[in-house]
């Protein structure tokens, strides 16, 4: 006895996925090389040396060795009117001047040459033979979750649902009804919603894969962990395939080129790609655009990821995205259905 | 009377201001293999889909073994097998897994594997269809519309653009599903094979149906047996041979000649090389065959089954 139609189908959708090299390179090692090549971009850095400049006279050799014994300055013994040059256009924080008794010059507007003020004044009154009168300890932290790679690696997975989601569902039923497979299929007694179902299923499947890949590449190499609940990300990467599987469905439900689909997903996709917050912060578009970035399907499922992996949100704080997400995927699904071309 | 396989009337199908199909009756008789036999063009897969139920009709009436599209589908998927003209299967599955896929749609069906030795493609078991030549592909095709068992088996044109062997090879599997009592439906525009495979044919043209018999009742349409087909330089005008001899039965314009319709070749020949002669022409080609359905479709239209 064969299988049931529906296993059957997803089992074909599968194998003709893992028979693509082109499309298993871009599904699973595309984000790994992006997500390695962006997080060394942006890797965290120790702080840099604040440059300030000391004017050139009798005690500027005392003021420099003083200087120098601070990790977080890099001071220069220039004449006057360089140092006032340079201090005019950034290249130094702070000029020090004056003889036994300094002369600081600063910007107090500028946070660098505020932390540099307190730096060099520190640096020289040590050096005068200040004392400290209470001793205190330091303990330097790296806060997990606040750097840009723990940033950009739920972006990337956003990103990466929506392009396989879209593409896998998409592609494959434009390339069966140019090839009249959909006719073909139709002319049994198939069940219609069963080889749409079979696209949902096989692309679930693999989106298992998928996540699962890159979270733990993006563990082992970066250290980014899920700080929420693993079943509730889980959860959300399914609802985020099942969305965008949706929307790839719709997009494809007329098409009947290749040509043709591939310009509607760029359409659908690119202005995801910019304004869904994957490499920076949407907070930086105006308020009034917000609602409406907010209400995008990749917005929402990007949201959703970065509460549950860098907040450790729960459903209480991210049931809104999810639920845009949800309704994106079922009325998109529910239209594809109607208006879906089998010839 | 016991129901049709398949019977339609008046059917039409009309695309923006193109007939395709024109009124349209048709009975095919359980058991029987019936040919639409026409020119590219004619209307032929138009009416085989709509009989197939993938394309509604403009008008007319349609039933398939007793049933109706509307209401009957999934009753009527599980009882016909088809093969559309040039299907393209996945090219990444192997043969025997697009032929399980097709299984699974099934409730009752063929066993793939058995299938597969019938249509000599077990050795292609486990080969891509990408890889698949002309032949190989045509026979998949069918497989998958043999394999929930049907009834009736509609085939559109199923050996266009295959070599000889391949074609004798699709000949035999349906000669098989027919002694196994299976109807069928085929369309071709190679009168050859209509002659071959059909009980009866109907030569279709602009939508219509303008000749419908047994191979042997059409060709004897014709009212003669023989066909001389010549070429003169210069052409020479119809008058020339209108009254050529006893049993010429009419004449038609070829590319750069003409055909002629007689009795008795051993009458005619002669005669035919007197007149050419007397007219001062110069006879370039002659040749003579029996009577074919290529004939018959030229002498009624003009026209060629493969040009058009």
């Amino acid at each position: 006895m064969p299988e049931p139609a529906i296993i059957e189908l997803t089992k074909a959708r599968m194998r003709e996925f893992i028979r693509e090299p082109e499309a298993v390179f871009w599904v699973f090692a595309f984000p790994m090389v992006l997500t390695l090549a962006l997080g060394f971009a942006f890797r965290s850095k120790p702080p840099d040396r604040i440059p300030v400049a000391v004017v050139a006279g009798p005690h500027a050799a005392e003021q420099m060795a003083a200087l120098a014994k601070s990790p977080a300055l890099l001071p220069r013994v220039m004449d006057e009117a360089a140092a006032a040059a340079q201090l005019r256009t950034g290249k130094v924080s702070m000029l020090i001047g004056g003889g036994a008794e300094p002369l600081y010059r600063f910007d107090a507007t500028r946070p660098d040459a505020r932390t540099a003020r307190l730096e060099v004044d520190d640096a020289l009154q040590r050096a005068a033979g200040r004392q400290d009168l209470i001793k205190a300890r330091e303990e330097r932290v790296s806060e997990q979750g606040s750097r840009y790679i723990d940033f950009l690696v739920p972006g990337l997975l956003g990103m990466n649902l929506m392009g396989t989601g879209m593409w896998g569902v998409g592609f494959s039923i434009v390339n069966a009804r140019m090839k009249k497979l959909l006719k073909r299929l139709i002319a049994t007694p198939m069940r219609k919603t069963e080889y749409l179902l079979a696209q949902f299923f096989s692309r679930l499947i693999f989106l298992v894969f998928e996540v699962v890949f890159l979270i733990a590449f993006a563990w082992i190499v970066f250290n980014v962990r899920v700080h929420g609940s693993f079943v509730t990300f889980g959860v959300i990467t399914l609802i985020g395939g099942f969305a965008f599987s949706g929307i790839g469905l719709l997009v494809a439900s007329r098409a009947r080129t290749i040509e043709a689909v591939s310009g509607m997903m760029n359409l659908v996709m690119v202005p995801m790609w910019i304004g869904s917050g994957v490499f920076f912060s949407y907070e930086r578009f105006p308020d009034a655009a917000k609602p409406f970035i907010r209400a995008l399907p990749l917005t929402a499922l990007n949201d959703a990821l970065r509460g549950v992996m860098n907040d450790g949100s729960g459903w209480a704080q991210v049931w809104m995205p999810v639920a845009i997400l949800v309704a994106w995927g079922g009325i998109s699904f529910a239209l594809a259905l109607k208006l879906f071309k089998w010839q | 009377m016991a129901d049709a396989a398949i019977h339609c009337r008046g059917l039409k199908k009309y695309f923006s201001d193109v007939k395709a199909v024109d009124g349209l009756d048709l009975r095919v008789e359980p058991g029987e293999c019936f040919g639409l036999l026409g020119p590219n063009g004619a209307g032929k897969t138009t009416t085989i889909e709509i009989l197939e139920g993938l394309q509604p009709p403009d008008g007319g009436d349609v039933e398939v073994l007793g049933r109706r599209w509307k209401g009957d589908e999934r009753e009527l998927r599980e009882r016909i097998g088809i093969s559309l003209q040039e299907t393209q299967f996945t090219d990444k599955l192997t043969v025997f897994e697009t032929l399980t896929l097709f299984r699974s749609f099934y409730r009752e069906g063929h066993d793939p594997d058995e299938l597969l030795r019938r249509l000599t493609l077990e050795e292609k078991r486990d080969a891509r269809v990408g890889k698949l030549s002309g032949g190989q592909k045509q026979r998949l095709a069918v497989a998958c519309a043999l394999i929930g068992m049907p009834d009736i088996l509609f085939l559109d044109e199923p050996t266009t653009g295959l070599d000889p062997q391949s074609r004798l090879q699709l000949w035999q599997v349906v000669t098989e599903f027919r002694a196994n009592g299976g109807t069928v439906l085929l369309t071709t525009h190679y009168m050859d094979e209509a002659e071959r495979l059909c009980d009866r044919i109907a030569i279709v043209d602009h939508g219509k149906v303008i000749a419908l018999g047994t191979p042997k009742e059409l060709i004897a349409k014709l009212e003669a047996p023989n066909i001389i087909e010549f070429t003169s330089e210069p052409a020479l005008p119809e008058e020339t041979f209108a009254n050529l001899c006893e049993g010429y039965h009419g004449c038609a314009k070829r590319a750069d000649g003409w055909q002629l319709r007689v009795d008795s070749l051993a009458e005619a020949v002669p005669r035919l090389i007197a007149v050419v002669e007397k007219s001062g022409a110069k006879l370039r080609t002659l040749s003579t065959h029996a009577a074919t359905l290529e004939d018959l479709f030229v002498a009624m239209t003009g026209r060629e089954l493969r040009d058009a």
